[in-house]
């Protein structure tokens, strides 16, 4: 696979981070402590480099039909400047993707799909474009994402919007987004600024065209005060999202799977008017019971002792293999180990004991709730 | 660049080996090992009285993104652990050559074994 490298590379460099290849992007793993971004963003506010996630503009008058049939949810049902998780999915079932979808006017579509993928969904939207009016326009390459998450990250991005555009961002909705004012290396730019992200706090991301992506990054750390905002990488993203008990493709999700084992079944608008790719499959795999009754389902497992399970890991009750374990780690913020894990369905009552076999040693864990970690509001 | 330190010995498997008096030697893992590992969060170190040999696993570091086998640079017996970092594990990373160190052994041979310099050159440390 050949290498990419975000605009915000350099930015990284100097900043000290050691890098790691996600989805065929070289992207900053940690800057300095994984932990101290993690709780950085649970107190304060961390800076995301985001460039890999892909950007796919779908635009014509048949962009919401088009969508309805490509997708699983009903996107012709969003309002204007409303995001929507959703998921692109095969004829079979299987999820080729999780993706945000922002509306961007009555024919305009955004969406956000995971940076291994964006180059897969691009051509899937393609395929599925034949016979509407629509324009499917692959701008990843081309577009940056800078997140700012945490408690602080509202505060800290006023500082760069106009005083006259603030209520725009104080009052933007989680889920929503927003054609904004930065000012940037001495200019206003107009940037797109949704309130979404991955790691269960409040928090922007904020897409913007590579050329300015460097400015806007130097600029939003310019405006923080001291041990307001650190720079976080992928390291802590992942753990934040973990935390937060969202699934990341790959791990949670996957071709094989499908989203009532994931327990994204509430995603799936099987009552939408019209066909959609995948309608059957899914409607059947609802109908047999999937992730409620029959197959596995994706729970949240709390560690009784001090050791984390981790992907691939086996779940075990009495010994007998019930399970596999998709994502697991110490969690920092509550300091106990947590792991996403698919599990037979007759063992995953809140509260059940299960076992996971670290490498050879059984180690007790219990079904929870997600997500594990709330903020409090 | 990660720190190697010059006074040291090291693995093949990163960790680092202390002479100290007699036959009795401590061991560490490097700073090159603790970059790579990321924050160390448990440690499961060898059993005093235990004996440990040279190029086997007798441990487990684990940080938030994996876990690793701890592998014994030395044969012996284990005289004492570092109880320090088995209830701080950071310790390990904030210094690991020295409040971050693992057990201790009264070796009887040693494993293969490099000198600071070769060890730095073939993993890309900082000496200085």
């Amino acid at each position: 696979m050949t290498e990419n490298y975000t605009a915000l590379y350099e930015e990284h460099k100097k900043l000290g981070a050691s890098f790691t290849d996600f989805g065929g992007w070289q992207m900053p793993l940690k800057y300095s402590s994984e932990l101290a971004e993690h709780h950085a963003v649970r107190k304060s506010a961390g800076l995301f480099d985001l460039s890999h996630m892909g950007e796919v503009w779908v635009t014509g008058p048949d962009a919401a039909a088009f969508l309805d049939y490509a997708l699983v949810g009903k996107i012709s049902a969003m309002a204007d400047g409303k995001a929507k998780y959703s998921l692109i999915c095969q004829e079979d079932g299987g999820i080729i993707d999780d993706l945000i979808t922002y509306r961007r006017g009555e024919d305009k579509f955004l969406l956000v799909p995971n940076a291994g993928n964006a180059a897969v969904v691009a051509a899937a939207l393609l395929e599925r474009a034949a016979g509407f009016d629509v324009v499917v326009e692959d701008a990843s390459a081309e577009t940056s994402l800078i997140a700012v998450q945490g408690p602080l990250a509202e505060a800290i991005l006023l500082r760069l919007v106009p005083a006259e555009q603030h209520a725009l961002v104080t009052e933007l909705k989680y889920y929503a987004a927003v054609e904004v004012t930065f000012l940037v290396a001495g200019s206003g730019q107009d940037l797109l600024l949704a309130r979404t992200g991955y790691t269960g706090e409040d928090g922007f991301e904020i897409f913007v065209p590579n050329e300015s992506a460097a400015a806007l990054w130097q600029a939003i750390a310019a405006v923080a005060e001291e041990g307001e905002l650190v720079p976080a990488g992928l390291a802590s993203r992942d753990s934040l999202r973990l935390e937060a008990g969202m699934p990341l493709y790959g791990n949670e999700l996957s071709r094989e799977g499908n989203p009532f084992a994931a327990g994204l079944g509430a995603v799936v608008a099987l009552s939408k008017e019209g066909d959609f790719v995948g309608k059957d499959a899914l409607a059947a795999l609802k109908a047999d019971g999937a992730g409620s009754t029959t197959g596995r389902k994706l729970v949240g497992l709390k560690g009784l002792g001090r050791r984390a399970g981790r992907g691939h890991y086996p779940v075990l009750k009495d010994g007998a293999v019930v399970g596999e374990v998709t994502s697991g780690q110490p969690s920092p913020t509550l300091g106990y180990p947590v792991a996403l894990a698919y599990v037979d369905v007759e063992h995953t009552g809140l509260g059940t004991a299960l076992d996971i076999d670290l490498r050879g040693k059984s180690e007790p864990f219990e079904v929870v709730a997600l997500p594990f970690y709330k903020r409090q509001k | 660049m990660p720190k190697v330190a010059p006074e040291l010995q090291y693995s093949d498997e990163h960790e680092w080996v202390s002479r100290g008096e007699g036959n009795s030697v401590s061991v560490g893992i490097s700073e090159v090992a603790t970059d790579a590992l990321g924050d160390i969060v448990y440690v499961d170190l060898p059993e005093v009285g235990s004996t440990v040999t040279a190029g086997a696993t007798c441990g487990e570091v684990e940080s938030t993104k994996s876990v690793s086998d701890l592998y014994s640079p030395v044969t012996g017996e284990v005289t004492e652990i570092n109880d320090a970092v088995v209830s701080d594990p950071a310790l390990i990373n904030n210094d690991p050559y020295g409040a971050g160190w693992l057990f201790k052994v009264a070796a009887e041979s040693d494993g293969p074994l490099l000198s600071a310099e070769e060890y730095a050159s073939k993993n890309g440390g900082d000496l200085s």
